[in-house]
């Protein structure tokens, strides 16, 4: 299967990219990761090579792509207009309680993609 | 999580604890301050917990997960009250230290106590210890169709501070 995730470089996105490295490589998925430029996460380059690190850790094989402008539309699109089947995000970060609190690009993506998103928590 | 907006005004004084009232149902019930040493008491009421109550993930739901989840809550900067009723915690309400100098609030009732006012003298009881305690500012999330938590909220004089999520946010400043 061809398997998209998003991430802006928040330690969800990261955990969500392990679990699904660990799901390709039992499934035979081929995996594509976007590096999303969300303002309030680290500047894209960092998160770049922070991916880059993980994979490398992980010893996965990954096409690692930047994503510039709207973070949740331009992930939805780039999922419809190269036929990915699925759509992988982070399940979101904790407040200081220990509530989840979804950030925009999950909202976002879960309401508009035309295809299936895994949340991964 | 910055950039949220407090009221420029802060609220009154609220009472502080210990309280003690009868509640909507008749039952004598005590509202005091708590910490760490009360955990077990909070353990045995979060597992008794509805799980159809629980709000963005919170309380936990299995017995170690809820020791976890307060052992990181129960720390020397957080403010803990508790309602009792014969002697047991029937609803816990609790101020967290965030990053940036403001407190995130929650509140939970057990199932067989809500609707009763505690939810009420709960939070005032905690909004009174953190006055006493020098806390200034307090914010929360509540779900948008949770209609009767935010009157409640509202009433106790916290405003909206940002609707742009997937929850409400409220905040409130205390002094």
């Amino acid at each position: 299967m061809k398997v998209l995730l998003g991430t802006g470089g928040s330690p969800d996105g990261l955990d969500a990219l392990s679990e699904t490295v660990e799901r390709a490589r039992e499934a035979g998925d081929e995996l594509t990761v976007a590096v999303l430029d969300t303002s309030a996460d680290a500047d894209p380059d960092e998160v770049e090579s922070r991916i880059r690190e993980r994979l490398d850790e992980l010893d996965f094989d990954a096409e690692v792509r930047r994503i510039t402008g709207h973070p949740g539309s331009q992930l939805v699109e780039l999922a419809a207009s190269e036929g990915f089947e699925r759509i992988v995000i982070g399940g979101g970060q904790r407040s200081p309680l220990g509530k989840i609190e979804l950030g925009e690009v999950a909202e976002f993506v879960l309401l508009n993609a035309d295809r299936s998103v895994t949340l991964v928590r | 999580m910055s950039g949220r907006i407090y009221p420029d005004e802060p609220v009154d004084s609220f009472p502080r604890p210990p309280l003690s009232f009868e509640d909507g149902e008749g039952r004598p019930i005590a509202i005091e301050a708590s910490d760490a040493a009360d955990v077990e008491a909070l353990v045995e009421m979060y597992r008794a917990f509805d799980p159809a109550d629980r709000a963005q993930g919170i309380p936990p739901i299995d017995e170690s997960s809820i020791r976890e989840w307060l052992d990181a809550l129960l720390t020397e900067e957080s403010i803990n009250v508790v309602a009792l009723h014969d002697g047991s915690v029937v609803g816990h309400a609790i101020l967290v230290p965030d990053q940036h100098e403001a407190y995130e609030l929650a509140v939970f009732v057990l199932a067989a106590y809500q609707g009763a006012g505690i939810g009420t003298r709960l939070l005032e009881g905690l909004l009174g210890q953190g006055q006493r305690e020098g806390v200034e500012k307090v914010w929360l999330t509540v779900e948008r169709w949770n209609k009767p938590a935010k009157t409640l909220y509202q009433k106790l004089g916290f405003e909206t501070s940002n609707a742009e999520s997937f929850e409400l946010e409220m905040a409130v400043r205390l002094g």
